[in-house]
């Protein structure tokens, strides 16, 4: 019994998280039973949540290092346009792509990410950017290209072979975004609890001058973390480029606050050092019910979503506060 | 003399003006009407609004803060302003929309405020969450649409021009009386960052919250009061576009955030807080509506204004930072100088 206490009291984050989830799957039980409770439904969840779902696990491991990522959908939708304009290239308008060239949409995401990652990475360690601003920038420029490219409308007249392979699902059960997410979500966690890469990013976080001080290598250590996070990034404009069928300079423009949200509500401090992923990734489930229970009541305009999401991650941050976990203090 | 030069030529406000004017000889150059009545005036008007809003997000900056919600804050107070004028059929002065817009924003402000200055709470995180719930409030609550037609006072007071000049083609800009709004909240808060002792209370707990807490400064209302005055300027800004604009479009404001910081940060407000001047900041923002009004000048289509902001984010906070990085690395180095001089005396 004891050790259920201190079990709890260490994963704060993780029962707050349970609590919220299982207090909402009764609410939606006595409410909307026969709307919310159905397999398509929680397929369709499934296979939703993955392209933000990957953004998140990205975006946390550079606030793990007292950082943040601001530039996910900007990255998702660079990749999301490129990859469009370059499967026209193949293709042909509406045409048909080799499926020769289906690796090659694999590879080219996890080039581009890499490379505004680094570049993110670069900005922060190097130069010394504060992240915020360094992210925002490079969004802002990425969101900039997009538009020229596409001339800021939605570009849709791309050969969709390999964007319908990616919607489809396994044996009509398991969502291939969803594995998607699975494999990303492995990566991660092998990289943060089963390498030396976990701890060094922990301590980069909970103290940059004792890093610095202990001997690590700060630079390469930080422009790693916001490569894995383009990268993760870019994967989810892939799947976006899959679910909306075209590619958009404003696409997913929510994602921003809702990753955020998603990694605060996790329980991973915004001053670094501090997080584990399994909150992170309840919170991402926790989310998307909240979302997809939400739009089951047809006459709360959707509107309210932004309004919800605002409040709760201000409401995460002050409970961080009454309950006296001094993390989340600026 | 020499000592004034070398001040002069180390301070950011200094370059910044350089390339103010490289950018306008560039566009002199180019098109041939940089230098003219019509275009000073044009861009004169197009100050105003991101000089209001560049004048409270220096406030915020300095602080050591941040803040991304002023955009959906001005937008909720503009709307709602609007809305409960023309509900009420008030065709009276500009006055008591302006009175109405400031409490709700400073209302807006407190709440920012509130969490930041006495819960403590990451700025960043909190406004991008209240820039959410603002927004949300808007367009759930309040079921925001476009207001075509705006009260009788407020769109007077957007009519009314301070100067008109035309061109050989019988073109004409008009600078409005709002101008005088932004000249008069710059004055005024300069006066108050410089001249009383809570504005230098918002420059020490940017610089050191601690040793400002030491020094009795209360770091907790300094910051709360902060935030709401930030609230009221941005809701005058909001109005004033309302006015401008001679409608009320809710979401257009949303997305200004960036440009406007990057603007004060590119006039030298450092982004961690506790340093930056008022000059730097309009100096800083008159570059960005500079680069974003000319384009059009230039014959460069306007789908790459994103781009343009982007990379001068990227390059302008770069500059400033290994700014800061070279100064570090000199005190550092000075520093060991004086060691090694003591260790050898000993």
């Amino acid at each position: 019994m004891i050790s259920l206490k201190t079990a709890a009291k260490k994963n704060q984050h993780v029962v707050r998280l349970l609590v919220i989830m299982v207090v909402w799957m009764i609410f939606m039980a006595i409410t909307r039973f026969e709307k919310f409770y159905t397999f398509s439904n929680f397929k369709t969840m499934a296979s939703q949540f993955p392209e933000f779902g990957v953004m998140a696990l990205g975006g946390m491991l550079c606030m793990m290092t007292g950082g943040i990522d601001l530039s996910c959908v900007g990255v998702a939708n660079f990749t999301a346009v490129v990859c469009a304009l370059l499967m026209t290239a193949l293709g042909g308008e509406n045409g048909v792509l080799p499926a020769a060239t289906f690796p090659l949409f694999v590879v080219l995401p996890l080039v581009i990410g890499a490379f505004w990652g680094a570049f993110n990475g670069l900005l922060v360690s190097k130069i010394r950017i504060p992240p915020i601003l360094a992210t925002l920038g490079v969004n802002e420029l990425l969101s900039g290209i997009c538009i020229v490219l596409t001339g800021g409308g939605s570009y849709s007249s791309f050969p969709k072979d390999m964007t319908n392979l990616i919607v489809t699902d396994i044996g009509g059960v398991l969502p291939v975004r969803l594995l998607v997410f699975v494999i990303v979500a492995v990566v991660i966690w092998f990289m943060l609890e089963k390498t030396t890469y976990g701890t060094k990013l922990r301590l980069l976080g909970s103290s940059e001058k004792v890093a610095v001080y202990s001997g690590m290598k700060t630079v390469p250590l930080l422009i790693r973390t916001y490569m894995t996070s383009g990268i993760c990034s870019a994967l989810g404009g892939l799947l976006m480029l899959g679910t909306y069928a075209s590619a958009r300079a404003d696409y997913g423009s929510q994602y921003t606050l809702q990753t955020i949200l998603i990694i605060v509500l996790g329980g991973v401090s915004p001053l670094g050092g501090k997080g584990k992923m399994s909150g992170v990734i309840l919170a991402i489930f926790v989310l998307k019910m909240l979302e997809s229970g939400i739009n089951r009541f047809q006459n709360i305009s959707s509107y309210y979503i932004s309004l919800i999401w605002g409040g709760v991650l201000i409401l995460a941050m002050v409970l961080d506060y009454v309950t006296g976990d001094k993390r989340s203090r600026g | 003399m020499q000592k004034k030069l070398k001040q002069l030529l180390g301070r950011t406000e200094f370059y910044v003006f350089l390339i103010i004017v490289a950018v306008g000889l560039v566009i002199q150059f180019r098109s041939g009407k940089f230098f003219t009545g019509n275009n000073f005036v044009d861009i004169a008007s197009a100050m105003i609004v991101p000089g209001i809003f560049a004048v409270g997000i220096f406030m915020v900056l300095v602080s050591g803060g941040m803040d991304v919600s002023f955009p959906a804050l001005a937008s909720l107070s503009a709307y709602a302003t609007t809305k409960l004028l023309l509900d009420m059929g008030y065709e009276g002065s500009v006055l008591l929309p302006l009175l109405i817009a400031a409490v709700i924003g400073g209302l807006l402000g407190a709440f920012n405020g509130f969490f930041i200055g006495y819960l403590n709470l990451t700025p960043m995180i909190i406004t991008l969450g209240a820039s959410s719930v603002f927004k949300g409030f808007m367009q759930g609550a309040l079921n925001s649409k476009q207001l075509a037609v705006i009260p009788a006072g407020m769109k007077r007071f957007g009519t009314t021009y301070l100067l008109e000049t035309s061109n050989s083609l019988n073109q004409t800009s008009k600078l409005s009386v709002a101008f005088l709004v932004l000249v008069a909240v710059v004055i005024l808060i300069w006066f108050l960052m410089n001249k009383t002792y809570f504005g230098r209370g918002i420059y020490a707990i940017g610089g050191n919250p601690a040793a400002a807490k030491a020094a009795g400064f209360n770091v907790k209302r300094t910051k709360f009061l902060t935030y709401t005055i930030v609230g009221v300027i941005a809701s005058i800004a909001g109005i004033i576009r309302v006015c401008m604009m001679q409608q009320c479009h809710p979401t257009n404001m949303l997305g200004m955030e960036m440009n406007i910081i990057a603007g004060v940060v590119l006039g030298g407000t450092a982004i961690t807080g506790g340093a930056g001047t008022m000059t730097g900041c309009i100096l800083g923002t008159l570059l960005i509506v500079l680069v974003e009004n000319s384009m059009i000048l230039l014959g460069i289509p306007t789908t790459w204004k994103s781009v343009f902001t982007g990379a001068l984010i990227v390059i302008g906070t770069g500059v400033s930072a290994l700014q800061v990085l070279r100064a570090n690395r000199a005190a550092d180095k000075a520093k060991a100088r004086k060691f090694r001089k003591e260790g050898a005396n000993v």
